[in-house]
């Protein structure tokens, strides 16, 4: 069997779900929104502060908005037991929970892509430091994912395991988010930002390839 | 050497055998540990700029270092567990992480006390300040992740993994959170060429420091020997030991 087609079948059926599904695609989406809503009441509306802080809002709540949609992907197929299925298929286990992964990000991430131009109305944000922003989401969201993905298998068995995983993997963002918001502060500033966008690849290439085998190892204990 | 290893990952004689070195851990803790802090606290001179604070030190540096060397005598534990599949190493995990835990604590502690009079601030978003409270926060999630599983040999396995995930990212924390920010001087004692600190400091700060080590031993062996016998209580071997204990209690 090529592995390549089992890769885009299981994407496929991820996507399928999430479509069929539609509470999945939009829930985290407002839930995004919300927070961003939050901040300038939080701080108060003023253009300059809102500047400031602008893209550092907009990570957390992607970031937040990621650990939602990641809590819920392994649940229900825990529960009606495909997720066993495929670990005890000939298929390697890693490859099918990679697809799923990604499958999943990809729901998240394009839509919030297309949404996220309102952060240049609700921010009074520039369209270039937007853009940077969304291209950090876009390399160091995947690295987020994969972290958040680790700590849903890792709470896969547990009934209330929502707040322990974000207790477990918010920790892990750190790097990520640091430089991230150091790209998005050095172009502000006017520097050059590729050397924290190549780290924050570098961080995505290693998470990519440890991610499977932390996620399959747990999974495989949670299903005993 | 694994011949002579080999029966320690049967936990009755490890039960036995912690019972054994208990009372010497804790007569090296409490001699080293008195020594010291007396030392440090009373007798060694006042740093010429910090004045008397700087005693702080003699608690503060011991307890930073070991809540790193707790994380990773932790994260050996669980790759020993996840490599070899003993049981043994998985119930050090749980037996280390409050400890761990405990020793974050007291370094945030007498670091914020210090930093209020010499950086004029209780807290200040500095790398090794902020990578010790998420390294705090590491412990935490261990901690409770162990405590949410029912089935504890279950849960053991599971709290391996993420002490494993976890102490890839702590260089990778680390380092990030020190190009963020710092402001904390860099380390005084570990440096391979000879130390900044002086010596009539240094002794004490060392005797405190292997003290805070048979300190962390002592209570991992005691809290090792409980967890031990929390899990095994429906073997045969510890039915028969608390018979015995019962008779002799009679």
């Amino acid at each position: 069997m090529n592995w390549w087609h089992v890769f885009f079948t299981v994407m496929k059926k991820e996507w399928l779900l999430s479509f069929r599904q539609k509470s999945d695609l939009i829930n985290p989406l407002a839930f995004f929104l919300l927070v961003l809503t939050l901040f300038p009441i939080a701080v108060g509306p003023f253009p300059k502060l809102l500047q400031q802080i602008g893209p550092g809002v907009i990570w957390v709540a992607a970031v937040l908005a990621t650990l939602l949609a990641a809590e819920r992907m392994f649940k229900q197929s825990f529960h009606d037991g495909s997720l066993e299925q495929q670990a005890l298929s000939s298929v390697p286990f890693s490859l099918t929970l990679i697809a799923k992964v990604v499958a999943n990000w990809f729901v998240l991430l394009v839509p919030l892509i297309l949404i996220s131009p309102v952060t240049l109305m609700f921010f009074h944000l520039n369209f270039e430091i937007w853009f940077v922003t969304i291209l950090t989401l876009i390399i160091g969201g995947l690295t987020i994912f994969l972290f958040s993905a680790v700590g849903a298998a890792l709470t896969v068995s547990l009934h209330r395991g929502s707040v322990l995983m974000a207790l477990l993997v918010i920790p892990l963002y750190i790097p990520v988010l640091i430089f991230a918001t150091g790209a998005i502060n050095a172009a502000s500033l006017g520097f050059a930002y590729h050397g924290q966008l190549a780290i924050l690849g570098a961080m995505m290439i290693v998470s990519l390839l440890a991610a499977p085998f932390a996620m399959s190892t747990a999974i495989r204990v949670g299903l005993g | 050497m694994w011949k002579w290893l080999h029966p320690y990952a049967k936990p009755e004689v490890t039960y036995h055998f912690c019972a054994k070195l208990i009372p010497w851990l804790w007569l090296f803790t409490f001699g080293l540990l008195v020594v010291g802090t007396v030392w440090g606290l009373a007798f060694s001179p006042e740093d010429y700029q910090q004045g008397d604070t700087v005693r702080i030190m003699y608690i503060h540096v011991p307890a930073a270092i070991w809540s790193m060397g707790a994380y990773s005598s932790m994260a050996i534990a669980a790759l020993i567990g996840f490599v070899w599949q003993i049981r043994l190493a998985d119930m050090a995990i749980s037996a280390i992480a409050p400890v761990g835990a405990g020793f974050t604590v007291i370094a945030l502690l007498t670091g914020a006390i210090w930093g209020k009079p010499m950086w004029g601030t209780w807290w200040e978003w500095d790398a090794r300040l902020t990578s010790e409270l998420i390294l705090f926060f590491q412990y935490i999630g261990i901690i409770a992740l162990y405590h949410a599983f029912e089935d504890k040999q279950q849960g053991a396995k599971i709290v391996g993994i993420l002490a494993i995930v976890g102490v890839i990212n702590l260089p990778i924390i680390h380092f990030s959170v020190e190009w963020w920010q710092t402001l904390h001087q860099g380390a005084s004692i570990t440096k391979l060429e000879k130390p900044s600190v002086d010596t009539s400091l240094l002794w004490p700060l060392l005797l405190n420091i292997l003290g805070f080590a048979f300190f962390f031993a002592s209570l991992v062996c005691m809290r090792l020997r409980t967890e031990i016998l929390s899990r095994e209580q429906h073997r045969p071997w510890v039915k028969a030991l608390v018979m015995e204990k019962s008779v002799d209690g009679v």
